[in-house]
């Protein structure tokens, strides 16, 4: 295994990771609700 | 001649691409008639790109936004959610996002087609290219977090102050179709429209600026230039150091694959030496020519399938 797969492999595994870590204590529900609403400051009012 | 046309061809396909993935990121068409933004289940989801979560059209999350929303949330929550979206995101793709899933990119690209006199690149830009790794420290970093643990409150300082991307989808399509945004437009939508407008301006005489100099989501991606699994990468056996490849290419790139590179492709079909493969293309190859080639070859290539340097 070269240094590039172990990395891959460790990247891999720790994207999983945050991902399913992240989802479980609300992340998707976090970004939901912010993209669902009109973001004042992205469209340069607030 | 052949190269030349190959090149051009590989070209409309990734315009086709470019397209595509803008039409998709923005096919709730409905909201460009009513003013008003999506709200069903895939908001919940990043694009690859950068594309603005209140562009009337947007059916996902924008995923600069999303992180600098996420970091708000800090110290409560940790943004684990969104690291690891760009995470896998970058592991996957790396900046062939930038090449082909960016619709900003496409527009900076399209705008650069205008015939005049154009900016070459060089040790300025080559230079000026880091400050897309500011912007990224400070303003997607910096300031959420710092707005979060002192004022508590959040603040996305790209989105606020800088994002081009959604000034033109979000703020300028909003106000326009909503009469009740209007009076609300101050000094920062007129800080944010002068820069939009200056940054595609620019964009005609110099190659997808945006991106080269001031892109945080690029910087992001670049850190995943040399793992990403589909990208463009040149075989050194093949290599002759001619240097064709980074002339050609519009980025300020030292060498194909690098942080720079935004993967398009347009130096594969013209290197000489057909050096240049995509992501698994390598080893497809590589099997191909060991079940021809004599076994005594296969001593001196490693295990990954890259030749050992002698």
């Amino acid at each position: 295994m070269t240094k590039r797969h172990a990395a891959q492999l460790a990247l891999a595994a720790c994207g999983l990771a945050f991902l399913i870590l992240g989802a479980a204590q609300g992340g998707y529900q976090t970004t939901m609700a912010k993209a669902i609403r009109i973001c004042m400051e992205c469209i340069g009012i607030g | 001649m052949d190269r030349r046309k190959n090149m051009r061809r590989a070209e409309f396909r990734r315009k086709c691409i470019q397209l595509a993935s803008a039409l998709l990121y923005n096919a709730n068409f409905a909201g460009f008639a009513s003013g008003t933004i999506y709200k069903g289940d895939p908001k919940g989801v990043c694009v690859p790109g950068l594309n603005c979560y209140s562009c009337p059209g947007a059916v996902a999350a924008c995923p600069l936004g999303s992180l600098q929303n996420a970091l708000s949330a800090m110290p409560d929550k940790l943004p684990l959610y969104i690291l690891g979206i760009l995470m896998l995101l970058g592991l996957a793709l790396g900046r062939l996002i930038c090449g082909f899933l960016c619709p900003f990119g496409l527009i900076q690209e399209l705008l650069h087609r205008i015939p005049g006199k154009k900016l070459k690149k060089g040790r300025w830009s080559r230079k000026l290219s880091w400050l897309k790794y500011a912007v990224l420290a400070v303003f997607v970093v910096a300031i959420p977090l710092w707005y979060a643990f002192t004022a508590g409150y959040p603040l996305p300082g790209f989105c606020k102050y800088i994002c081009p991307a959604g000034t033109l989808e979000g703020g300028i399509p909003l106000v326009a179709l909503q009469e009740t945004l209007r009076p609300m437009a101050g000094w920062l939508f007129t800080w944010k429209t002068a820069l939009c407008a200056a940054i595609l301006l620019f964009c005609i005489f110099c190659y997808r600026a945006f991106c080269r100099f001031l892109c945080p989501l690029g910087a992001i991606y670049s850190l995943f230039s040399r793992v990403a699994l589909l990208a463009f990468r040149v075989d050194e056996g093949k290599c002759d150091g001619c240097g064709l490849c980074t002339r050609v290419c519009g980025m300020d790139v030292k060498a194909v694959g690098d942080r720079e590179c935004i993967q398009c492709g347009r130096c594969r079909h013209i290197c000489p030496r057909g050096a240049i493969y995509f992501g698994w293309e390598r080893n497809q190859n590589h099997e191909a020519e060991k079940t021809i080639s004599d076994p005594a070859a296969d001593r001196h290539t490693s295990a990954g399938g890259m030749p050992e340097r002698q």
